[in-house]
């Protein structure tokens, strides 16, 4: 048992640290926000010449080797900056897919490496409610190919991203594990056609119309029909990602909000002095501690895999969802008017704490899952 | 960063897992369920693992301890409790021998120390006082100083098992300083002393456990004050941090939970288990989830503590979600008992009394051990610096 981090992934933990530090004071990333595409290329530039970009890739392939521990500490980092760059989308979800596809890493991850490409994952369908089976977009053989046929929502990434990978049924009928596949398609190619959202932690999505698209077979990632576990082998490495991002994101907001009561004075005092606000801040760090405990139970779970490695993410994300509810609520509060402003940092941490909940399934979606697991 | 136990700690598992099958007897466990025979059943229990000299997990070895680390002891304490046995007394072992052994003279170690471990004798905390609960310091319970004895007068309240004590250790005022903190010393009082009366309180369990002590000119040997006169506050301060890491109960816990999801595949709501509903799957889940969360949570403190630091302020957390938690298990059970759960008496329902008799018995977690209030109050001082 070790709950210490190894040399080279503190030193990872410190550059992540120090670049957010430098490169994400409050006011540049609502800037960054304010306008599409939501995040700056130069900063993407940047990430991928500290490398951070390789980061998950196997060595063979050129990348660092970097497993669950090492993503948890570059996503927890880049939560504290609130950081707009779309790393999760294009390194995680893209970049996850095409790291097992036989077919196209070697085409593929070099360009995700050197920050040429952006990439997301059309996955998740207007009626489909989370779940990944859910899938009524269509591949269908046509010639000596196939075309694609069908609408994915609230894409991540899903307007600045060049290439996108969309889960499409090929056999069986919905929600039928077996017969999903999976094909990469250029964002331009024709027949696609995509609306760019904004949602309220800052980053741009697209709603993604799919008619008569074009694929070739050197398109699909895996056997036809056989795209469902390498999909929820994915999904499943992002959302412990977000909850390290998540986890970012509380410690900050715990902290300036700690800072805050002990130096704003009502009544001549410093609030942090009344007791009912220090209860409180105690159930805070409570709530701060227990996210913590269950995120390093589930990275030490998830290099193993297995039922005990699914159990302690669903249990990570219910955690997350309750415990951002609280920080997010009680952060706000405490800063009373001056946490309902725009201006300050702390409602923009409540918001993507929110989207991050609701993303891939909230806390209550998981808690279902949990109870069906263990029953 | 490895959550996995190492090979030695597995094995020791394995070893401890066999010891306990062969220790902890069906008979035993009736025998320490049944209020007539629980005194000395629990001492019998405490003998069965001095024989095997585990009864002392946290002394030093030389000292008749085991000398574990804090992950042998949890591992310890994690097959203890799924198997449902008790954690021996912990007076003699857990609070007073711990200060004998860290400020007691050679005379008093040689004196008690030998019959802690043995159960030979039956200790009992003799902490607060009417007006003293949560303020501990405002105890007035006085010793003054008479040739070779202290003469005692005052009042104890709250004290667990008095009535089968043979020992208190207790807090007394010696002198009257301006910091309250001051003027507090230890004494080791033999609880068959002339002018000790004890009076019983019932509690809402049901059950005589409590009760009130009262000393009237009672005299006690210098010989068994602790440590120095007047600096009783820092040894009694030392045991509660020792306290706090071991109420968590996350073993305990975990068992009472599988015997829930036992109980509610066999409770049934309109012809299905009760198990199959969504909205007691959830608070089931829920319950789960944060158990999960005290586990890694005491296990990164264990970490900590293999490092050489003492159980910090993380312990008072531990405390606060571990009571909060076994009182919502209870709820649970109690809510599953429905009206079986009131029923004095034999119903023939197959949980009610436990249920009720648990959940009863629990409203204390959240008050002894220092109130969880206080916990949050201890925490916003020394963590969040407020």
């Amino acid at each position: 048992m070790n709950f210490d981090l190894s040399e080279d992934d503190a030193a990872l933990q410190d550059s992540v640290a120090r670049w957010v530090q430098q490169r994400y004071p409050f006011d540049v990333r609502r800037k960054l926000a304010a306008e599409a595409p939501g995040f700056s290329r130069t900063h993407w530039r940047e990430m991928a010449q500290l490398g951070w970009l390789a980061l998950p890739f196997d060595e063979a392939q050129g990348g660092l080797g970097g497993g669950a521990l090492a993503t948890m500490l570059m996503m927890e980092e880049l939560g504290k900056g609130l950081v707009l760059e779309p790393y999760l989308p294009t390194v995680l979800l893209f970049g996850g897919l095409v790291r097992r596809s036989a077919a196209l890493r070697d085409d593929w991850v070099p360009r995700l490496i050197d920050g040429s490409t952006l990439g997301a994952l059309a996955w998740q369908e207007r009626h489909g409610h989370h779940e990944l089976a859910d899938v009524q977009t269509t591949l269908r053989s046509a010639g000596d190919g196939f075309v694609l046929d069908g609408d994915k929502v609230l894409v991540f990434n899903g307007a600045a991203a060049d290439q996108l990978i969309v889960s499409a049924r090929s056999t069986g009928s919905r929600f039928d594990e077996a017969g999903i596949s999976l094909v990469r398609i250029d964002a331009a190619a024709p027949g696609v056609q995509r609306t760019p959202l904004q949602l309220m932690d800052g980053q741009w999505v697209a709603q993604v119309r799919l008619r008569q698209v074009p694929v070739q077979t050197s398109q699909l990632l895996f056997a036809p029909g056989a795209g469902h576990a390498p999909l929820r082998d994915t999904v499943r490495e992002a959302m412990l990602a977000l909850c390290a991002e998540a986890f970012g994101i509380m410690q900050v907001l715990q902290a300036v909000t700690l800072d805050y009561v002990k130096t704003r004075k009502q009544f001549g005092v410093t609030i942090g002095s009344f007791q009912v606000l220090q209860h409180r801040l105690v159930d805070m760090l409570m709530a701060l501690e227990q996210t913590r405990s269950l995120l390093y139970r589930a990275v030490c779970s998830a290099g193993e895999g297995g039922a005990e490695a699914e159990r302690d993410l669903l249990a990570l994300k219910v955690m997350v969802g309750r415990c951002s509810r609280k920080i997010g609520g009680e952060a706000v509060q405490m800063h009373g008017g001056m946490g309902m402003t725009d201006e300050l940092m702390v409602g923009h941490g409540m918001k993507r704490l929110m989207v991050i909940d609701s993303s891939f399934g909230n806390a209550d979606v998981q808690r279902a899952r949990f109870a069906a697991l263990a029953a | 960063m490895d959550i996995r136990f190492s090979e030695e700690e597995n094995a020791f598992r394995t070893e401890v897992r066999a010891f306990l099958q062969q220790a902890w007897t069906p008979e035993l466990a009736k025998r320490i369920d049944a209020d007539a025979s629980y005194p000395q059943a629990i001492v019998e229990w405490q003998r069965r693992l001095f024989e095997r000299g585990w009864v002392a997990p946290g002394w030093p070895r030389a000292q008749g301890g085991c000398d574990w680390t804090p992950t042998q002891r949890f591992i310890y304490d994690s097959e203890r409790s799924a198997i449902g046995a008790p954690e021996v007394l912990p007076f003699g072992i857990k609070m007073v021998g711990p200060v004998i052994l860290k400020y007691g003279s050679d005379e008093q170690k040689a004196r008690f120390l030998p019959r802690i471990l043995r159960g030979q004798d039956w200790w009992c905390q003799g902490y607060s006082e009417p007006g003293a609960g949560s303020d501990l310091a405002a105890l007035k319970t006085r010793a003054e100083r008479a040739g070779d004895h202290y003469i005692v007068n005052g009042s104890k309240i709250w004290t667990t098992y008095a009535q089968y004590a043979d020992w208190m250790f207790c807090l007394v005022r010696t002198e009257a300083s301006a910091r309250r903190q001051d003027g507090i010393s230890f004494l080791l009082i033999d609880m068959k002393s002339p002018g000790i009366r004890i009076s019983p309180i019932v509690s809402i369990d049901g059950e005589h456990s409590l009760n009130e002590v009262f000393f009237d000119n009672v005299r006690v040997p210098v010989a068994n004050l602790i440590g120095e006169q007047d600096k009783g506050w820092t040894y009694a301060k030392s045991l509660l941090a020792h306290e706090r890491t071991a109420i968590a109960g996350v073993g305990d816990s975990k068992r009472r939970v599988r015997q829930l999801r036992e109980l509610a595949r066999r409770e049934t709501q309109l012809g299905a288990p009760l198990l199959d509903d969504p909205l007691f799957g959830a608070r089931l889940a829920d319950i789960e989830i944060e158990l999960m969360a005290l586990e890694t949570m005491e296990l990164r403190a264990l970490f900590e503590a293999s490092k050489g630091k003492g159980p910090g302020a993380e312990s008072s957390l531990l405390k606060i979600k571990g009571s909060e938690l076994q009182q919502a298990i209870q709820q649970l059970m109690m809510d599953m008992a429905g009206l079986y759960g009131a029923v004095l008496g034999d119903s023939g329902h197959d949980f009610g009394n436990e249920a009720r008799r648990s959940f009863m018995y629990g409203r204390a977690a959240t008050i002894y051990g220092g109130s969880n209030e206080i916990q949050k109050n201890i925490t916003a001082k020394a963590v969040l610096g407020l």
